[in-house]
């Protein structure tokens, strides 16, 4: 039993679990990732009859209002399948930010449906000058008669290409680096003036590079208040970088399993290289770094629910995960020999997977430091 | 990081400079700036622009075709070389096979095959590894059976690098299954063209093909392509294993990628500044200075050691181990100096030719491709691992 889980969360792991082994194998993964949207839109809406796309949405806006713990377990799931659905971009990224920042109107019109399965999203902010600074945006919104106009670019926008609908950040006012000035607002991809170039990631994901000129928006596409979002933007990718830390370590998890059972079947010098000892060492650093991960993580989860700690934890957690998803990945090609290295044998595409995690949302380097500059543990 | 050169050590290094700026093809210089993939042609031109200045085999006798170099000249070419982005000379042929055929070969093998290494007529593939003989190379079941004046070759080599390319294959294949094992290894020279050999690229995780499979089914080898004697492969495989070892080290290709890292790192930005400004990063990328500076030392001594007639032992395991920790460390250096770029895969961009706009900064297509990629150094050559049992066992008698 996972003592880390209540009741409820433990039946949405086995739920989760379920689907990834008996639906989410290797090679069905393959055949979607090279398929037209690069996921399965079937999938999707398995994500939504199972209430994993509303799990974290309000409940006033057919949401089942669960917690980032929560979130956690599904997310573990998703690293053990490698899942490419667009959950981060739709759930824990676009459809989040609506559900805290913006208005009723929207939140009627967008989170039942983001619920439901009928509407994508993606979160546009990253551009090419800010590295993991969240305050650092150049795209401009003038207010006009009636609306807005926004221009600028926008960098390594996940899931962009297939979304219903972009939340896109601009500055109404500020400095280039100023938290002060920032606002979200909807943009429909096809909006006169907005430019999507669309690519697959290194981890089978799909992103897009956006330019924006002259996009034109009403004033009901402003989420929230103008000039105030920056709140909101780093409260919802704090929390999802907690949650990726859970599809970390469920990628570590099953990594490791490959490379344990791998151990005791290869054979080279008549026996399982899993009996030379130096190998034994490296297997046991493997699973100590996947155990102190999972544990970390899970505690984080918890820990943010406190807005204070939010940023601390959410930092801690990609430095640990990371830490550990380096050497975990690192090692099991190592491991593994020749066949670690090949496109067919999953291992790679699990090491993949941790190296752009640690990419995203800021590299371990960039998260000590943010830690270092005030103390979780406090005097 | 310098090294210290005499007036005549300089004066050679020049020439070289001279020459490669003067010869090394625009395209050519670029696609391995942009860690684009080469492809046999890319390679071969390299080749045959070296070998006509007479500068393809500075590792080999004179006799033979080698230039006469000093460890030394040879150190500093091969630095300058790296430095100025010249595609990599491949090592199947001349510094694996090659000195082989030199060393244990007869007066015919060496009439045909020697003058066609270095002139790049024949590329040549390592056949080594199997499924089931990677570290344990020594329990290899590819069986040839003597037929007349043929072997047949039966079996299946696999990790074999740019076999795809490949009109000439070396080849360690089991003769007998009495004794000790590594005394029923025979090496063995194949046509790639022979009937019964199916070629089967093998993808890298990161894209990437320069693996295959390489499928032996009754191939019938004239008995004439035995080097040396029947049974003594291992001997000869052995030999091959500490020729050369310097090479390992690859410090003009880390000096150079170290070079590059910190010029990506001054045009990205980061707050004010650039990633140059950043104290973190200039750490790391010192540390690895230093030992990349470490690394030389002891590959010149090594060097130094070599004029004075000493053979390269089980030491040049350190070579290979330091080196290739040095190029992965620089292939995470540059994957965390590129940022959010990382991120897109666009494989035609990796390929020669392609002309469309990147997407973000040019240089930031290869960063993770390669950084995966090179996970392959600890593994190929003989694993880290190996090596250092090798230096427990060999050098500290455990
Ligand atoms: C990109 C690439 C190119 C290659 N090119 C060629 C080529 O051109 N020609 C060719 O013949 N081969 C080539 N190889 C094969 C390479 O030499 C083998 O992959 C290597 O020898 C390891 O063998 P293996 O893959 O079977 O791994 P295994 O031998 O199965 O090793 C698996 C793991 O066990 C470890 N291990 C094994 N034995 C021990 C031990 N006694 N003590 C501690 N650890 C141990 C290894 O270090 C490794 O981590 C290439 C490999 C790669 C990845």
């Amino acid at each position: 039993m996972d003592i880390m889980l209540s009741d409820e969360q433990r039946l949405l792991k086995e739920s989760v679990e379920r689907f990834i082994a008996g639906e989410y194998g290797f090679e069905q993964r393959k055949s979607w990732v090279e398929g037209g949207a690069g996921y399965s839109p079937e999938n999707w809406a398995t994500f939504a009859e199972l209430g994993w796309l509303a799990l974290p949405l309000p409940e006033d806006h057919g949401g089942l209002g669960g917690t980032l713990g929560d979130v956690a377990v599904l997310m573990e799931g998703f690293g053990r399948g490698l899942v490419v659905e667009p959950y981060l971009a739709t759930v824990l990224l676009g459809a989040q930010i609506i559900a805290d920042a913006g208005t009723d109107a929207q939140k009627v019109d967008i989170l039942p449906r983001v619920a439901e399965g009928q509407m994508k999203l993606a979160f546009a902010h990253t551009e090419r000058q800010s590295r993991y600074d969240l305050t650092d945006v150049k795209t401009e919104a003038k207010a006009g008669s009636g609306g807005f106009t926004l221009n600028g670019q926008k960098s390594i926008v996940f899931g962009a290409p297939d979304a219903d609908l972009l939340v896109v950040s601009a500055r109404t006012d500020g400095g280039q680096r100023s938290a002060e000035g920032l606002s979200l607002f909807c943009v429909a991809p096809d909006a006169a003036g907005l430019t999507v170039r669309a690519y697959g990631t290194q981890d089978d994901h799909r992103a897009a590079d956006l330019t924006l000129e002259n996009v034109e928006v009403d004033a009901s596409a402003l989420i929230g208040s103008a000039g105030e979002a920056f709140p909101t933007i780093s409260k919802t990718v704090q929390r999802a970088m907690i949650a990726l830390g859970a599809e970390a370590v469920g990628a570590m998890d099953v990594l490791n399993e490959l490379t344990f059972e791998y151990l005791k079947t290869r054979k080279q010098f008549g026996a399982p290289i899993g009996a030379f000892q130096s190998l034994q060492h490296r297997a046991a650093e493997m699973l100590m770094a996947h155990k102190l991960s999972r544990a970390m993580v899970f505690r984080m989860a918890k820990a943010s629910a406190d807005d204070e700690a939010l940023a601390q934890a959410a930092s801690a957690t990609k430095v640990q995960i990371g830490q550990a998803g380096k050497f975990v990945g690192q090692q099991a090609i190592q491991l593994h020999g020749g066949i670690g290295m090949t496109h067919e044998y999953a291992a790679g595409h699990y090491f993949k997977r941790l190296t752009m995690i640690d990419a995203l949302f800021g590299t371990t380097d960039h998260h000590l430091s943010s830690y270092a500059t005030s103390s979780f543990i406090s005097s | 990081m310098m090294m210290e050169l005499s007036a005549d050590e300089s004066a050679f290094r020049d020439a070289v400079r001279v020459f490669v700026a003067g010869n090394l093809p625009a395209a050519l210089r670029q696609k391995v700036e942009r860690a684009q993939h080469l492809g046999r042609e890319d390679f071969l031109a390299w080749h045959k622009i070296l070998h006509a200045k007479g500068w393809i085999a500075p590792g080999w006798p004179v006799e033979h075709g080698g230039t006469g170099w000093s460890p030394m000249q040879r150190h500093i070419f091969d630095d300058e070389l790296a430095t100025a982005c010249a595609p990599q000379i491949m090592p199947f042929g001349l510094s694996m096979v090659g000195p082989v055929i030199m060393n244990f070969g007869n007066d015919a093998q060496k009439a045909h095959y020697l003058p066609r290494i270095l002139s790049g007529e024949d590329w040549w593939c390592q056949g080594y590894s199997e499924p089931g003989a990677g570290s344990d190379l020594a329990s290899l079941k590819t069986k040839a059976v003597r037929d007349g004046d043929h072997y047949v070759v039966d079996g299946a080599k696999t990790w074999t690098t740019y076999a795809q390319f490949a009109d000439m294959m070396f080849c360690l294949v089991r003769t007998s299954s009495e004794g000790k094992r590594q005394e029923g290894i025979s090496f063995l020279l194949m046509d790639m063209k022979s009937d019964g050999i199916t070629v089967k690229p093998i993808r890298t995780m990161d894209g990437g093909q320069e693996i295959n499979e390489v499928f032996l089914d009754n191939v019938r080898v004239p008995a004439e392509n035995l080097i040396g004697e029947e049974g003594k492969g291992w001997t000869y495989a052995k030999f091959l294993l500490g020729y050369e070892r310097t090479g390992m080290a690859t410090i003009g290709r880390s000096r150079r990628q170290l070079k590059e890292v910190r010029k990506i790192a001054a045009s990205e930005p980061l707050g004010e500044g650039t990633l140059s400004d950043d104290p973190k990063f200039r750490e790391k990328a010192a540390a690895i200075e230093i030992d990349l500076l470490a690394l030389e030392s002891l590959v010149l001594q090594v060097l130094a050691e070599q004029s004075a007639g000493a053979n390269p032992g089980p030491e040049s395991s350190f070579l290979k181990i330091k080196g290739t920790e040095i190029q992965q460390a620089l292939s995470e250096l540059l994957l965390e100096a590129v940022g959010n770029y990382a991120h897109p895969f666009v494989p035609e961009a990796l390929e020669h030719g392609w002309n469309e706009e990147p997407i973000g900064p040019a240089y930031a297509a290869a960063a993770a491709p390669h950084y995966f990629n090179y996970r392959k150094t600890s593994i190929y050559g003989g694993t880290n691992e190996i090596q250092k049992n090798i230096v427990a066992k060999m050098i500290l008698g455990l």
